[in-house]
């Protein structure tokens, strides 16, 4: 399975070493960072749950924004698109673009008044001036279902990729892999809480960035700084391809469906990153919206300059290690960028490319964890099982979250197992689409419209969220693509197709912002005024934040 | 780079209702002491923050989300369009995604600019009469 890394790394007579080297690269990372979490936690002995959740807000707002690179950039987004541009050339870039302009919705419309509204979880938003039970009952579930899809997608990419990298294959290595990161990443949440978690995701987007930026600086140089001369070399490299690797639609160009989707998806894409629970519980981070502001203007500067070195990286792997040597490499298009770092820097770059990717997947999967079970203990066990009325709530909430923060590790542990072999990169689409779906819609209205209301909130929320999990039931996802087909379906013997996209954004999020409306109609007409003034005036300028912080 | 050595000070308002782990006396709603919202709300202040923060946000929103909707069309809609060369290899659809980038980045530096000349001080100034009002 590994022949054809094996037989590039054996160029140089370096095969056997390789998985050593790299598997030492990782252990000085996990205990490097394990040794910093327990560090950065043991000088704040306290263990509320605002210390937990959120580490008392008490990041800056440079901090947090390294540390939302590092969240949001999954190894989906640095192996997954440096493949894609490497392979299908603008296509790959295409989807980029995307995750990057996402952040614009985010910085002008959520971070600020969200960080001014809420506590812990978007629930809190939401149940501000609307029923708290049911609200905080319906972020919780599309909260946990978001994470769910997310941090399936990272684990089972975990073993594929960790595989690749350290030269382990079959199915109990693979497994063995998996497990060593939920238990890695239950670790981080356990000792660390936010504050752990944050400073993983820090030193992660750090890692991450410099060591892309050495790649691209590296790769450019190879062509005397001219990007024009890469482009040619990678052109020259694919005859297949040609110069349709400069220009849209190797990928999403087949047919009118395709295009379709690609839109469908650049949509959810847009609009889901704002509604992802595990950046939205970033911005509560820090301590005031100023600083929240300033962690979106970071992490949009970051988040864009790492697109823009894996274009160069993508092209730059198309170039020198060749389309042929990507797809036979185990990891196929995930190969792209491990095989071009071997190239350009030997086995040393190689493993701390390595170790960066691993880097990604453990900080990635240790937000999401923290997030999702934050939104349990906080939402749904102490408000809406308990209904507030627990004796200590902060001592409670801890507790249970902690409890949560295992039960999912062990769940993405086992399903990351099961879904090893599975194509899941729809999964992270899907993940998007949830959030743009259910997520979005409801903190838009609930931040900026007065008439919204606790019926529009959950129509809005389960229509989305139902919406978009049944389109993609009957979509070539799950059924209708055979075997024979480039990506086959989950069940490629069956055939329930019933909607032709496999990206479901187009129709389920204008029908969840439909449903809010509709719902919000036809829900009692008494609406709280007062409660929209103080949220309205909260959300603008902060008021009540120092107020209650002074006690 | 350190955490700031405060966990408490910072810790966020809660909203209303929000029973979970606060003491009752940080809970809105007191008798005393609980500021006005709707006056606020209605004051000329408040309404001109309102004004500006919409004015800017909400035609920045439209613009930027219509200039990635044309962007992604063109993509995929007139792909020998988008491969018309510039320079070299160089062709228009990598100049126009990397107009993206510049548009984004540009859209956050305007914006920051604008939050704080002329969102910052109105609202530090409203949230200062609020607190200073219900702190009597």
């Amino acid at each position: 399975m590994n022949a054809a890394v094996n037989a590039v790394l054996a160029q140089d007579g370096g095969a056997a070493a390789n998985p050593v080297l790299n598997i030492s690269i990782f252990l000085v990372f996990v205990i490097g960072t394990l040794a910093i979490v327990f560090y950065v936690n043991s000088r704040h002995a306290k263990k509320t749950a605002a210390d937990f959740y959120t580490a008392g807000g008490g990041f800056s707002g440079t901090q947090n924004g390294f540390a939302i690179a590092g969240d949001y950039l999954s190894a989906a987004s640095f192996l997954g698109i440096a493949g894609a541009i490497a392979i299908n050339g603008y296509d790959g870039f295409l989807y980029s673009i995307g995750f990057l302009v996402a952040w614009l919705v985010a910085l002008l419309l959520v971070a600020e008044l969200l960080r001014n509204t809420g506590r812990f979880t978007m629930g809190d938003v939401l149940a501000f001036r609307m029923r708290q039970r049911p609200v905080r009952a319906a972020a919780a579930t599309s909260t946990l279902a978001v994470s769910f899809f997310y941090l399936l997608a990272q684990m089972a990419g975990a073993g594929a990729l960790v595989s690749l990298l350290l030269g382990v294959s079959g199915a109990f290595a693979q497994g063995a892999v998996i497990a060593v990161v939920g238990v890695v990443m239950i670790a981080y949440v356990l000792i660390g809480g936010m504050r752990g978690t944050t400073w993983v995701q820090m030193i992660k987007a750090v890692l991450l960035i410099a060591g892309t930026l050495v790649m691209t600086i590296w790769a450019l140089a190879l062509f005397g700084f001219n990007f024009s001369a890469l482009l040619g070399a990678a052109v020259d490299a694919n005859p297949d391809a040609g110069a349709g690797l400069l220009s849209p639609g190797l990928q999403y160009g087949a047919t009118t469906t395709s295009k379709i989707d690609f839109i469908s998806l650049g949509l959810a894409l847009v609009l889901g990153t704002a509604g992802l629970p595990h950046v939205l519980m970033r911005f509560y981070t820090v301590p005031t919206a100023k600083e929240a502001r300033k962690s979106v203007e970071w992490a949009i500067w970051l988040i864009g300059l790492f697109y823009l070195f894996t274009l160069v990286i993508g092209y730059a792997a198309g170039a020198l290690v060749g389309k042929e040597t990507i797809l036979d490499a185990p990891g196929r298009v995930n190969s792209a960028a491990p095989l071009l770092a071997y190239e350009l820097g030997g086995p040393i770059l190689l493993g701390v490319i390595a170790a960066v990717a691993f880097a990604t997947i453990l900080a990635v999967v240790a937000g999401l964890t923290i997030t999702a079970s934050a939104s349990f203990a906080h939402d749904v066990y102490i408000n809406v099982i308990k209904k507030g009325d627990v004796v200590d709530t902060e001592a409670t909430q801890v507790k249970v979250a902690r409890r949560t923060a295992i039960v999912i590790g062990i769940v993405a542990i086992l399903g990351g197992i099961l879904a090893r072999n599975q194509n899941v990169a729809f999964l992270v689409a899907l993940a998007f689409a949830v959030a743009a779906s259910a997520n979005l819609p409801t903190i838009l209205y609930s931040l900026f419209w007065k008439r919204f209301n606790t019926t529009g909130a959950l129509f809005s929320i389960y229509g989305g969220l139902a919406t978009t999990l049944l389109l993609i039931v009957f979509s070539p996802v799950v059924s209708g693509r055979g075997e024979d087909a480039p990506t086959p379906s989950i069940f490629p013997e069956a055939d329930f197709m019933l909607f032709p996209l496999s990206n479901p954004g187009l129709v389920s999020i204008p029908m969840s912002f439909l449903l809010g409306a509709v719902g919000t109609y036809v829900g009692q007409k008494r609406h709280d005024g007062s409660k929209y003034a103080e949220m309205e005036v909260r959300s603008l300028t902060g008021a009540g934040i120092a107020k209650a912080s002074s006690h | 780079m350190s955490t700031t050595e405060s966990s408490d000070e910072h810790t966020g308002g809660p909203p209303p209702g929000d029973t979970a782990g606060q003491p009752p006396s940080d809970t809105a709603g007191q008798p005393t002491g609980t500021p006005d919202w709707a006056a606020a709300q209605a004051s000329p202040d408040f309404q001109e923050l309102r004004k500006r923060l919409r004015g800017f946000v909400f035609p920045v929103t439209a613009g930027f989300l219509a200039w990635y909707l044309l962007y992604v069309l063109l993509a995929s809609f007139a792909p020998d369009f988008m491969a018309t060369p510039v320079l070299g290899n160089i062709n228009l659809g990598l100049i126009l995604g990397l107009l993206q980038f510049v548009s984004t980045f540009a859209i956050t530096v305007a914006y920051i600019r604008f939050a704080d000349r002329k969102l910052d001080p109105l609202s530090s100034k409203i949230r200062e009469e609020i607190e200073g009002s219900s702190a009597k």
